[in-house]
């Protein structure tokens, strides 16, 4: 009897804790296409704000998917080799060097933002374009590609894989091409879901170093926020939400395939840390 | 294979280390460097102790970090723990719900808790539908908590449950052999199973916390916490200084709540996370 | 298939963090021999094995020579062996036929004679039906051919098999251990074998080299090893010894087989029944002797001597097994 009381009481908190979490989204979605929100839906529906988001805010969402996808290539280029020299020499040196690349984590968005804008805001041209946003959002993803990858690379299983392509005869650079990266492409693609997913959402460092030509959908996201009507700031997160969630959903697919994968993917899921 | 690949393995660490170089490791010196160059020298690192305005923002930010992440460990290890051992239909969408807002940014986020919260919120509307008057608390510490806890909800959910599954179910099952009561395998096997995880989970949910800017940002409210106290003084107040050495003092407690966790927990971070 | 002789001068293994693995070591293997590096678990025997491969260098001073060819400096990929890893170390991203065609591709031969003589490992090792396969499709058993097939198929100078049947069950490891056999007898390629299972090692090996602590404890041909041990450790390692008074000095093992048991009246010593276990073929009996010492005897499956009894045991002086005071010391 207590049993069932006690099953109750967790599944009503469980409940409550997921209608906490959804009221809001649903809200700001049914907001965005309603004709006065104030009135209710009673007022009509409509994909009027909507347009007007994509009049006003067009440029931010294509800018926001260009510094995306430049993060992702970035982070793929920097963090994959990286994370392979980790775990190739496990050691003092490379635990420093993993600190260092995971450093960027624990101190806060401002406090790096400020410090590229110190270091960096007298390159006018740097500046100015969206290369210096795309620092920001490299910065801040690289420790997830790198995590994500360095989980995959690090497994017994993976030295076992190069040490047999290396029995064949094979070099460092043919082990790399045909076996490393493709037996670590889960980790590769997790990482680079997540580094999308991060970078379309970044907010904390864009918003110090954007500039009025060089703003992301987050950076809009505020200002609609700041100075809109409520209908337009739901249409705009709608919109955002529309070009988040199936990215958070293909990356919850990717860690339960990877649980139940083969022997080489056996990493934890990677959660990350949002910036907020 | 070891030895002979070594500068091999050289060059290809050199693009991430001359990325780290240039972009981290030089910037955050020249902050230090930035913050020790201004009126007051080496003291702008003291003015969380010396400065009230400073002083009260610290501690009101250390104040809501612990409060959201003590409430977050609660009810998402009641959340997650339930997620994890019972089967029902409906529990896959269940658990998808709980995780999908993981990667929100913190200034939608603050969007969402005007929703709830805001002067047109449902919680407002609610009240107002119960007699008790309109509820608005969106614009205010307890709205920034609300918000907290939004976000390291799904985190912690995730922990809970990827601990949960990784707990010996024999170890239960010994428990309950020797006459434990569901409570008593509660506490001195599920609850001390799940420690290491809930340590990690919960460093990190106190260290976004602290840093969080979005969500206080979105909400225009007027709630001192440390960033927009940073914020504050290098826009309005163009005193880099005092940003540059408060984010620092910032950074090295986010760090160290981090550091301590990890070594509390055992395992690094980087290797639970 | 080129047949190799292998020569190890002065290897030793100490590890970066000061732990030595392996003693510096000499050990000749001729072309064409079965070598099996027989010991238990930290022993150094995969850490010798790795050092033939090439995954481990010796420490200064140690040499490896391929048909007197130093190959020290040479990483493994440039040694030409075929190697068997304990977890199989197949690739998971490519199918059994590209797994097996691997070493040959890398090899840059011309296509036609890579798929021929891929074709002829899969036959070989009957697995041609698996060739499409993905790797995580295949049994335990199935992936052993696979490892095995594409160890081969790059006609290695030598061949390395890690612990080759550990994975699997002991159904399927007295069938394979066969297989291999089998296999090696056919190519007379030049193998060194690690196990720590002696029946494992009885069977494959020309030789067989018990290792203890880093170091060779003896070198020799199964009967050698079995019947004349070098070292307690070896004695005790390789079979079953029972532990008798010697009067010329120095320890006197016997085999359980070597002990008879007899009426009190009739033995060398008395001993008194404390287990007596029927293992089918025969019965396994201990006793202990007249110093309080444990002693294992055989028994005929259906004569064992009921537990309690009283018994006296004999033996014939050319089964006793001496080991020189002195090695016994040690």
């Amino acid at each position: 009897m207590r049993n069932r009381l006690g099953f109750a009481l967790q599944l009503a908190v469980t409940l409550l804790v997921a209608a906490f979490l959804v009221v809001p989204v649903a809200m700001s979605m049914l907001a965005g296409v309603t004709a006065n929100f104030f009135v209710g839906v009673s007022s009509g529906l409509t994909l009027r704000w909507v347009g007007e988001v994509w009049r006003l805010y067009a440029a931010t969402i294509g800018l926001s998917m260009t510094i995306a996808l430049a993060c992702v290539a970035a982070t793929l280029a920097l963090g994959v080799p990286a994370a392979y020299v980790l775990a190739r020499r496990p050691g003092r040196v490379s635990r420093a060097i993993e600190e260092v690349l995971t450093l960027p984590l624990a101190i806060p968005g401002l406090a790096l933002a400020l410090a590229l804008i110190i270091t960096w805001g007298g390159f006018r041209d740097f500046r100015t374009g969206w290369g210096f946003v795309l620092v920001g959002h490299v910065l801040y993803t690289l420790p997830f590609m790198v995590r994500a990858v360095l989980a995959v690379l690090s497994a017994t299983a993976m030295r076992d894989l190069e040490e047999g392509a290396a029995s064949l005869g094979a070099g460092f650079w043919t082990r790399l091409a045909t076996v490393v990266i493709p037996n670590a492409r889960g980790g590769i693609v997790a990482g680079a879901l997540m580094v999308l997913t991060l970078s379309v959402g970044e907010f904390n460092l864009t918003w110090m170093l954007h500039t009025p030509h060089t703003k992301t959908l987050p950076v809009g996201l505020a200002d609609s926020y700041a100075s809109m009507r409520l209908e337009i700031a739901s249409a705009y997160t709608l919109l955002f939400f529309i070009m988040i969630v199936p990215l958070l959903v293909a990356m919850q697919a990717m860690s339960r395939t990877r649980r139940t994968a083969g022997p080489v993917e056996e990493l934890p899921p990677c959660r990350p840390l949002p910036s907020n | 294979m070891s030895n002979r690949d070594l500068p091999r393995l050289v060059l290809l660490a050199v693009p991430a280390g001359a990325f780290a170089l240039a972009f981290f490791l030089v910037p955050l010196a020249r902050l230090a460097a930035a913050a020790a160059g201004g009126p007051k020298g080496l003291a702008a690192y003291a003015s969380v102790v010396t400065e009230p305005r400073h002083f009260e923002s610290m501690m009101a930010t250390l104040a809501l970090a612990v409060g959201v992440t003590a409430a977050t460990l609660v009810l998402a290890t009641v959340a997650g723990l339930f997620l994890s051992r019972h089967a029902f239909p409906g529990r896959g969408a269940l658990v998808a719900v709980l995780t999908l807002p993981l990667a929100f940014p913190g200034v939608v986020v603050g969007f969402l808790v005007i929703m709830l919260g805001g002067r047109q919120g449902v919680i407002g509307g609610l009240t107002e539908a119960l007699g008790a008057g309109r509820l608005v608390f969106a614009y205010s510490l307890a709205g920034l908590f609300v918000g907290y806890l939004y976000f390291s909800i799904p985190r912690v959910i995730l922990t809970v449950m990827a601990s949960a599954e990784k707990l010996d179910p024999a170890l239960e099952e010994a428990a309950r052999s020797l006459g434990a009561s569901r409570a008593r395998v509660l506490k001195d096997v599920v609850l001390p199973g799940l420690a290491p995880g809930l340590t990690a989970a919960g460093a990190i949910c106190f260290a976004t916390a602290m840093g969080a800017f979005g969500t206080a940002f979105a909400l225009a409210a007027n709630i001192e916490v440390l960033p927009m106290t940073i914020y504050t003084e290098f826009t309005l107040n163009a005193n880099i200084a005092a940003a540059g050495a408060l984010s620092l003092v910032l950074g090295a407690v986010t760090w160290a709540a981090l550091y301590a966790a990890r070594s509390l927990a055992g395992p690094p971070v980087a290797a639970a996370a | 298939m080129s047949s190799t002789p292998i020569q190890l001068s002065r290897c030793g293994k100490t590890f970066a963090d000061g732990t030595r693995a392996l003693a510096p070591l000499d050990l000749e293997i001729a072309a064409g021999e079965t070598v099996v590096l027989l010991g238990p678990s930290g022993c150094g025997k995969t850490t010798l094995l790795r050092l033939i491969a090439g995954l481990e260098s010796p420490d200064p001073g140690g040499t490896v020579r391929f048909d007197g060819e130093d190959v020290t400096a040479l990483p493994i990929e440039r040694r030409a062996v075929g190697m068997v890893f304990q977890s199989y170390a197949l690739f998971p991203n490519m199918s059994v036929r590209d797994n097996v065609a691997y070493g040959l591709k890398v090899r840059r031969l011309p296509k036609g004679e890579i798929a021929a003589r891929t074709e002829e490992m899969l036959e070989m090792m009957a697995i041609a039906p698996l060739a499409g396969r993905r790797v995580h499709q295949l049994s335990g058993g199935q992936r052993q051919r696979v490892a095995l097939a594409r160890a081969i198929a790059v006609r290695p100078r030598v061949l390395l098999l890690d612990e080759p049947l550990a994975a699997l069950d002991a159904v399927l490891r007295d069938r394979l251990r066969v297989e291999i056999d089998a296999l090696l007898r056919r190519l007379a390629i030049t193998a060194v074998y690690v196990t720590h299972d002696q029946a494992e090692a009885m069977m494959l090996g020309d030789r067989i080299v018990v290792m203890s602590g880093g170091r060779i404890e003896q070198a020799g041909t199964a009967r050698e090893i079995y019947r004349a041990p070098a070292t307690p450790f070896v004695a005790g390692f390789v079979g079953t010894v029972s532990r008798v008074a010697d009067l010329a000095g120095g320890e006197a093992l016997l085999r359980p087989e070597d002990i008879e048991i007899c009426a009190v009246a009739e033995g060398r010593i008395a001993a008194t029944v404390e287990t007596a276990h029927f293992l089918g073929g025969r019965c396994q009996v201990t006793l202990s002797g007249p110093d309080g010492g444990r002693l294992i005897a055989e028994a005929p499956p259906d004569a064992a001597p009921p537990v309690g009894a009283r018994v006296g045991l004999r033996w014939r002086d050319a089964a006793v097994i001496r080991i020189p005071l002195m090695e016994a010391a040690q």
